[in-house]
């Protein structure tokens, strides 16, 4: 469903060529009905890629094919209509629009009240404490991220992209997030990307894929991939410390 | 109620939210620089002042749940005029007036209206007082309103003042004063937003004279296209009072927005906070907005739209 070739990416720097490399040849296929979970040292661009996929930023070189179709020069708005959906690291906060406003324009229609508490108690809100309320700074920040996964539940999206999802979230709720993933893939029978530190997610995964460095550094499935993660400093290949 | 047109009608409604006169209850609709209809009720008195200069309210003591519509429709163009009036809340009473001004400009001439209110509440009055502004017309003659608000607050009296301007109003200049009482609160709220080349200017004095007063000023503001607005704050707190006021302003194109706030303590026991911000609308807002499907500018109207709710 969605292929990247050879993407690249980078900003303004300090080098001589006044480029600085944030992500280089990465080339990577998300099959349709599939978890894919993302994970890696911190800075090794694993936000870079999803804002790559959702249209925020450009590559610099390489293509990005959703559903058979070059999408990489679609703005964010059309890769939205496509079906891409993304929940934020750090979620935005709005002053003057509602928990209730947000989810309407995620759903793109108007919801009634029960449709929009629905969503919050997907994610673990008292629905009607939260619902009529503007999406502010009074939120704590493990509210503001339940907000954004209810977000991207409402818009239902044939793939979606979290980033981060549990950063946040007490333990209780993490059992019953998983759970959100997996009947939000079965009802949009479309793919979900989650980047993620959490070993807990990376058990549900069909493919796991470590970026380290700017590089697509590892892809396989858990049972290939997760022995390599989690073992001690000395004989780690993604530990970069001092040994 | 004299008759009236159908632009003014939907002034009427645009401004007051009335289809007509209101139903019931004291109210007196200005149309034109005269009275389109009138009535008191049995606790609310109003008596015009000499020569059509404006009204005098007065809300009998312990009044509860009165509303009082007293809206101003301008049709005419090349009209000026000020007017005066005047509310006295008798103790204990609780009534909420709607005031708002419309003003439809098709030609060439300057149409203005200045409205002086001034509010006297007694002890333990509570007003809540909703001002609406608006503009239309394709006339090339200016609409201009320089509202007037004076609010004396007795003992223990609570005013709230909502005012909305959100378009057509080429040049406003509003002055919003307030002495506040012994344990008594006013509230103003202010909504604004500016487009083409219009100007706005927002003065609040207030002064806290009562132990145990309390003030808060919220302004939200949106300035778009080459318009420009300023917004000047003045609290003065002369006993044990907490003060607090907020501007918060979205700029936009080459739009102007200058913030002077100053807050002066005179009493120890004073606490006053101000607040302003002026700033573009945040980049991540528009772009989490475009990831859920709308184009920028949907985004952007949303924002706005949100921001002056
Ligand atoms: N616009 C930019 N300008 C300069 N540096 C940038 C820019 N965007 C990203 N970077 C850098 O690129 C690297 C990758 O950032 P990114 O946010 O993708 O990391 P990440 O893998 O998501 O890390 P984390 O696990 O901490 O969330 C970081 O070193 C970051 O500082
Ligand atoms: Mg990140």
């Amino acid at each position: 469903m969605l292929e990247l070739k050879n993407v690249s990416f980078e900003v303004k720097g300090e080098s001589r060529d006044g480029k600085k490399e944030i992500l280089r040849d990465v080339s990577l296929t998300v099959e349709d009905g599939s978890f894919v979970v993302i994970t890696g040292p911190n800075g090794g661009g694993k936000s870079t890629l999803a804002r790559l996929i959702m249209g925020i930023e450009i590559p610099a070189s390489g293509s990005i094919i959703f559903d058979g179709k070059d999408i990489t020069g679609l703005s964010i708005t059309e890769r939205a209509a496509l079906g891409i959906g993304f929940a934020f690291q750090q979620p935005v906060r709005f002053k003057g629009l509602t928990v209730r406003d947000i989810l309407t324009l995620a759903a793109g229609r108007e919801l009634t009240f029960d449709e929009a508490c629905g969503y919050l108690v997907e994610v673990g809100l008292c629905a009607a404490d939260y619902v009529d309320r503007e999406l502010n700074s009074s939120f704590s920040g493990g509210e503001l991220k339940r907000v954004e996964i209810a977000m991207v539940i409402a818009r239902g999206t044939r793939l979606s992209v979290f980033d981060e999802p549990e950063a946040g979230i007490d333990l209780w709720s993490f059992h019953n997030l998983i759970r959100v993933f997996e009947s939000m893939r079965d009802a949009t029978k479309g793919a979900i990307i989650i980047i993620s530190h959490q070993e807990r997610i990376l058990e549900i995964a069909n493919k796991v894929v470590v970026i380290a460095n700017g590089r697509l550094d590892a892809v396989g499935t858990r049972e290939e991939i997760l022995p390599e993660l989690f073992c001690d400093a000395k004989t780690c290949r993604y530990y970069r410390g001092a040994v | 109620m004299s008759k009236i047109d159908q632009i003014q009608a939907d002034l009427l409604e645009m401004v007051a939210g009335l289809r007509g006169a209101p139903k019931e209850g004291a109210f007196n609709i200005r149309l034109n620089g005269k009275s389109a209809g009138h009535s008191g009720s049995s606790q609310v008195s109003i008596e015009f002042k000499a020569a059509g200069s404006g009204i005098d309210v007065r809300v009998a003591p312990g009044t509860k749940g009165e509303k009082i519509y007293i809206p101003v429709v301008i049709s005419e163009s090349g009209m000026r005029e000020i007017v005066y009036n005047d509310f006295y809340i008798g103790e204990g009473a609780e009534v909420e007036i709607i005031a708002g001004c419309a003003v439809h400009n098709c030609a060439q001439g300057v149409t203005q209206h200045d409205g002086v209110h001034a509010f006297r509440l007694e002890k333990g009055a509570r007003v809540l007082y909703k001002e609406k502004h608006y503009g239309s017309g394709e006339g090339t003659g200016e609409r201009v309103l320089n509202p007037v608000t004076e609010c004396f607050l007795g003992e223990g009296s609570y005013m709230e003042m909502d005012t909305v301007q959100i378009k057509g109003v080429d040049s406003t200049r509003r002055l919003t004063r307030g002495k506040v009482g012994k344990n008594a609160t006013l509230i103003v709220r202010e909504k604004l937003m500016t487009h083409g080349s219009q100007r706005a200017e927002t003065r609040f004095e207030v002064a806290m004279e009562g132990a145990g007063s309390g003030v808060n000023l919220i302004s939200r503001s949106v300035a778009r296209d080459r318009s420009s607005q300023v917004f000047f704050s003045k609290i003065e707190g002369n006993n044990a009072c907490t003060g607090h006021s907020e501007c918060d302003a979205i700029i936009m194109d080459e739009a102007i927005v200058r913030a002077v706030p100053e807050i002066i303590a005179n009493h120890v026991d004073a606490s006053l906070i101000h607040e302003a911000a002026i700033g573009k609308i945040a980049g991540e807002q528009l772009i989490k907005l475009m990831t859920l499907g709308l184009t920028r500018q949907e985004a952007e109207e949303q924002i706005i739209g949100g921001f002056l709710k």
